[in-house]
Formats: structure tokens, sequence, C-alpha cells
């Protein structure tokens, strides 16, 4: 029987190496989530607080969607979706082609969608809460609509939404042990397979939960510089 | 003097702007065309894709999957619920400990993912299988069915015959991946309801404590029927946001062989390879959700009709 140390020790013997590795492809699957999430979203946000009827409908079509399915769901969907949607048109050309679609392109496509329709929301509240007045005395100084909005309006609608986006990010990094499921060797997984060879099941997954408990608090440390910076700008003006 | 009226405003009144084609328009028309022709697109799909023998023969099973699901959720919740109440009463009390103790329980609920809590709890539980296999209860169980046959629609009839007292240890709970899904879920969400229940009294001012005593009412009174009933209203929405979080999240059950709607489906793809079983639990899915969704918004409505004028 191995010790616990040397079970959770780097190297050869123990598993600290591999989690780590696990712990690698969790933040890098997450962080290439947020820019893509965090873009989209801004987009939908953007139809949903629009003049135009059409825009709105296309915009909430989107949320009601991806926000109503389960994570796993649209995942599953994603992966074997655009599996068979792929081979579908390599088999035109290539009668014998088959395809693999990579876990971490599809955990990142899932994962956008799902972070963008909440962040959708989360923007869209922050634009109600900028007063019109602020548009208007953007147009009335000659400022055209684009810069209204790059140089008026998003500076303090990232302040306001920043609380709102940072829990999304934690969120974000619960949802990526999802990705586990098709294959993708992040924390969990890499947990799981050291829990079935060494038959130390609740240590290795308390590890991994203790693990997403220190990526939090890491980001709530983030976060928390975040928003002192935001927050300094104000007091400058 | 009427006719000068309706004159004049019809004078003053600025013209209509031109509806034209602005860009945004020209987008949001393409927008919807390409919504309308995704989701025509998917009705397509399934309506060429229709099998009436696959279907009649997964149709039953994605139903009881269904009610395994809502019997998970609700479960879940209800227990939630209870273990929720002595979680926010230690959360909010001013004992350092305690409030420490409860502090610690939910960060740690709400910081880890819901699959590794699973996971946790059903294939952790496998390293203390001695020591739950010590706590044993007895209980009487039901040792043989005498099973009726109602015809072909009707499910059989199970009429108990014979009781006899069974040895049941915790590791006979701890088995069934339902139950350590239940387990996992309840903790869970207690976790969250009982920030919600936080909230949601810390939301109720002070003078409404401070007017209810100088009335004499006691602090339970109080609590019963001055604080909740304001705190309920607050806390309507998240709860409901936390039940369709709830039946979002159950879907991971199908991870640990737990066959509800998603292990259903999972089970039908791994059968037949036809994506139409994806597009089914989806559809089930969002109808679900949406439907809790206005349910709430309605009810919500209707509590807050004395706040509106």
């Amino acid at each position: 029987m191995q010790s616990v140390w040397t079970l959770l020790s780097w190297g050869p013997e123990g598993w600290l190496d591999d989690i780590g590795y696990g712990v690698f492809i969790t933040v890098l699957l997450a962080a290439a989530t947020l820019p893509v999430g965090l873009i989209i979203g801004f987009m939908v946000s953007l139809a949903k607080q629009s003049n135009e009827p059409s825009l709105r409908l296309a915009g909430n079509i989107y949320t009601t969607i991806f926000r109503g399915l389960p994570e796993l769901l649209t995942l599953f969907m994603i992966f074997f979706g655009a599996q068979i949607g792929i081979q579908r048109v390599m088999r035109l050309y290539d009668p014998a082609a088959t395809v693999e679609v990579n876990a971490f392109v599809s955990g990142m496509i899932a994962l956008g969608v799902v972070f963008s329709s909440y962040a959708s929301e989360v923007f869209l509240s922050a634009f109600r809460a900028i007063p019109k007045g602020q548009y208007e005395g953007g147009y009335s100084i000659g400022l055209s609509s684009g810069q209204t909005m790059r140089l008026v309006v998003l500076p303090q609608l990232i302040r306001i939404a920043l609380p709102g986006l940072a829990n999304l990010w934690l969120i974000l990094l619960k949802d990526t042990a999802l990705v586990s499921a098709v294959g993708l060797t992040d924390i969990l997984r890499q947990a799981g397979v050291a829990a079935r060879v060494t038959k130390h099941a609740f240590l290795f997954f308390s590890v991994a939960g203790l693990i997403y408990l220190l990526l939090a608090i890491v980001s709530s440390f983030g976060i928390h510089a975040i928003e002192r910076a935001v927050g300094r700008q104000e007091v400058q003006r | 003097m009427s006719v000068v009226a309706t004159d004049a405003a019809e004078v003053e009144r600025p013209p209509a702007l031109p509806r034209g084609w602005p860009r945004h328009r020209i987008l949001g028309y393409a927008l919807v065309c390409l919504w309308g022709a995704f989701l025509a697109g998917i009705v397509a799909y399934l309506v060429l894709a229709w099998n009436g023998e696959l279907f009649a023969k997964y149709a039953p099973s994605y139903m009881t999957g269904l009610g395994v699901t809502l019997l998970l959720v609700s479960i879940s919740i209800v227990l939630g619920a209870i273990l929720s109440v002595p979680i926010a009463y230690a959360r909010m009390s001013k004992n350092r400990v305690l409030s420490g103790l409860a502090y610690a329980y939910v960060y740690f609920f709400r910081g880890t993912p819901l699959l590794a809590q699973t996971f946790l709890v059903y294939y952790g539980v496998g390293s203390f299988r001695p020591q739950l296999q010590a706590v044993a209860l007895y209980l009487p169980v039901v040792s043989n069915w005498l099973a009726v046959p109602l015809g072909d629609y009707l499910p059989q009839l199970d009429i108990p015959l014979g009781i006899t007292i069974a040895r049941l240890t915790l590791w006979d709970f701890f088995r069934e991946a339902f139950n350590c899904a239940i387990f996992a879920f309840s903790l869970n969400t207690a976790a969250y309801q009982a920030e919600i229940l936080r909230g949601a009294i810390q939301s109720v001012p002070r003078g409404q404590w401070e007017g209810a005593a100088s009335l004499g009412l006691h602090k339970l009174q109080t609590l019963w029927k001055i604080v909740l009933p304001q705190a309920l209203i607050v806390a309507l929405r998240p709860y409901g946001n936390e039940i369709i979080l709830m039946i979002k999240g159950s879907a991971i059950v199908a991870i640990i062989t737990v066959y509800d709607l998603m292990g259903i489906t999972r089970l039908t793809y791994s059968r037949t390879f036809d994506f139409q079983s994806y597009l089914w639990a989806a559809i089930i899915y969002l109808v679900i959700v949406e439907t809790l969704r206005h349910g709430i918004e309605w009810i919500e409505r209707r509590i807050t009709i004395h706040l509106h004028r």
C-alpha cells in the first residue's frame, strides 16, 4: 500500500504531474472560451437592446435556446452533431473519410455559446443602467455612434457589468469539468484515471475538488484586482 | 372650436419617419431568416428521419427518463430546502465558529463543479465501505409480490404478500447511483438555497424586526408572520432559477449510469447512432425550462400585485 504522499507526489510514482497537466488544460479551456463568449455575448446584447424588433427577436431566440438547454446536452450535440455533419460533407468527396472532432474545440464552442447567452443578459442589464443622456451627450459633441459606444458607453458599461461577468467566469471554470465527459484530459478526468488505477477514489476526487476551489480563490483575487483598477479610473476623473 | 383643435393637431404632428431599410434592419431580418431556416431545418430533419418503429420503441423510455429527472430534482430540491434552513441560520449567527463553518460549507459546494461532487460521492464512497457496512438499520421489507396482469394496456398490479425484516446498511444506500446523485445534489442545492434564504431575509429592513418586537411579537412569530412573507417575494425568482439550474444540472447523472432523460438519450444514441435522439431530449428540456420560467414569472406577477399601482 503506497502512502498518500507518494500518490500525490510529482513523478512516475505519483499523480501530481498528471493532475497538474489537467489543471493546465482546464485553465486553458476556460481562458480560451472567455474572449469568444464575451465577444458573442456583447454582440447578442447589442442586438437585444436595439430599436429594431427583428434584431431583438434574433437575440432572444439565441438566449432562450442556449440558456434553456443543459450544458452537457449542448456539449454532446456539438461534439456528435459536428462529427456527423462534417463527415457527411467529407463523404461527398471521399467516401471513406472519417472525422474525429477535437474535444477541446467542441468544448470551447459549447461553453462559449452557453457563456455568451448568460453574458448577453449581464451586458443588457448594464446597458439599461446607462442613462440615455450619455449617448445624446456623445452625439451632441459630434462623436459618431461607434465613437460614442467606444469612448463614452463602453468604459461605464464594463464597470457596471464586471461583477456579473466575474460570476460568469467562476461558473465557466466549473462548467469546464463537463468536457471530461467527452474525453478531454482536464482535472476531473485525470483524477478519475488516478482513482481507477490506485483505488483511492475519495482522495483523488477530493484533491480535484480542492483544486477547483483553489482556482476559484485565485480568480476572486484577480477579480478584486481588476475591480480596484477599474474603480480607480473612476476616481481620477 | 373642436374642429380647429383637431386641425391644429393634424398640422403640428411631425411627419412619420421613413421606415426604409437601414443596415441594422437588413441584418435583423437576415438573422431572423437564418434562425427560421435553422428551426425549419430541424423540423424537416425530424420529419424526414421519422421512424415509427424507433419512436414506438424508445418514446416510453424517454418518458421514464423524464420521470426519473423530475423525481431526482424534486427530491433534491425538497431535501436541500430542509437542509438549507439550519445552514442559513448558522451563516447569520453571531457565533464566529458557527458562521465560519457554514461559510466554509457554502463556499465548498458553490466553488466546486457539481460533477466533481457527484463523482466524489459516487466513486469516493467506496473507500469507506467497511465503515458504511457497519451502520445498519433493521427495516421491514416486502419480500414477495403477487403480480396480477391487467391486460395489454395497463401496468401489472403488484400486491405485497410477505414481509421480512431486512438488515439494511448505509452501503446498501450508497451502492445505488440514484441515491448517490440525490445525496450529492441535496448537499449542493442546500448550499445555494441557504444563500438565497439568507439574502432574502437580510433584504428585509431591520425596522420590520424592531417594529414587530415593539408590538410584543417574539422572534419566531416575527420571522413567520412579518419577515418571511416579505423575504419570500424577494426569494421567489432566485428559487425558480435554482430549480431550473438543478433540472439542467441533473443531466450529469447520466455520466454515473443513472437513466434519467439524458441517460436514456445517451443509451438511445449509442444503440441507434441516430442524432434525432439528442434533438428530442433538447426539445423536452427546452419545453420544461421555458414552462417553469414563464410559470415563475406569472406567480411573481400575482404575488406582487399589491406592490404595483
